[in-house]
């Protein structure tokens, strides 16, 4: 059972868990700096605002939207295996349930973030 | 692996101490996280669009109450201990001896530099009413 499990979807939740983490915490690192330059240098802070509201940062946005929710998700699935040891045989169920919520809740979401690009940024 | 069933988030440790409590502040964090990073996401995402939050409306709109900067101040000391105790775990993985040293000393001199720079701008920057 544990080599089944290491090869597969257990493998990718922890692999997609971290490569997410990571994700996240380099945009954090970049996020407290921008945040700063509200205070430091409000200047700055526009010109790079101007990034994320263009069509790449609202594509890089949604990625990051994407693995935040993912961390998020596959996070409470492992909380929840941690804390009630006997869900463990449900880890694969739990893990396309992840998936199930991440579609659902992800792609409207998406979509707000990237409809901007074809119709014009609000002013 | 001395865990009997975790296999997906880090083994819970035994013994107790340190280690032990840090990873119960990961998942405690990270329950927290879950409520405030993904409620910060959608804030800046959904209800408002990154093409009008310029740093005066950060200073009239989004942080011109109390509740909002200690939402975010509590946010970003949420972040640092679970991404900076998170990238250690990450570390200690594939890094060792000297070279782990070295990293983990720059990992937390950014965190201090986060610390400060975040809780800084947050708790400074004056409130400017909208007009």
């Amino acid at each position: 059972m544990l080599l089944r499990y290491r090869g597969r979807e257990g493998m990718y939740a922890w692999a997609f868990h971290r490569i997410a983490g990571v994700g996240v915490w380099a945009f954090v690192v970049l996020h407290v700096i921008d945040i700063y330059l509200v205070g430091g240098n409000p200047e700055a802070y526009d010109e790079l605002l101007q990034i994320y509201a263009s069509p790449i940062g609202r594509v890089v946005e949604t990625v990051l939207g994407a693995a935040l929710l993912y961390h998020a998700l596959n996070g409470l699935r492992i909380i929840v295996m941690d804390f009630w040891p006997p869900l463990t045989r449900w880890h694969r169920q739990l893990w396309y349930l992840c998936w199930v919520i991440f579609v659902g809740v992800g792609l409207p979401v998406a979509y707000v973030i990237l409809k901007p690009i074809w119709e014009g940024a609000p002013t | 692996m001395s865990g009997r069933y975790s296999r997906v988030g880090r083994t819970r440790p035994s013994g107790g101490g340190l280690e032990l409590a840090i990873w119960y502040l990961m998942r405690l964090t990270g329950l927290g996280l879950f409520v405030l990073a993904l409620s910060h996401f959608l804030i800046v995402h959904v209800i408002y669009d990154p093409a009008e939050q310029t740093a005066s409306w950060i200073a009239e709109v989004r942080w011109s109450s109390l509740f909002w900067r200690a939402f975010d101040w509590s946010l970003l000391m949420l972040v640092l201990f679970h991404g900076f105790m998170g990238m250690r775990t990450v570390i200690v993985d594939y890094a060792s001896g000297r070279a782990r040293l070295f990293i983990m000393s720059g990992l937390y001199l950014l965190g201090l530099a986060l610390f400060v720079l975040g809780t800084l701008v947050v708790m400074t920057l004056p409130v400017v009413p909208k007009g």
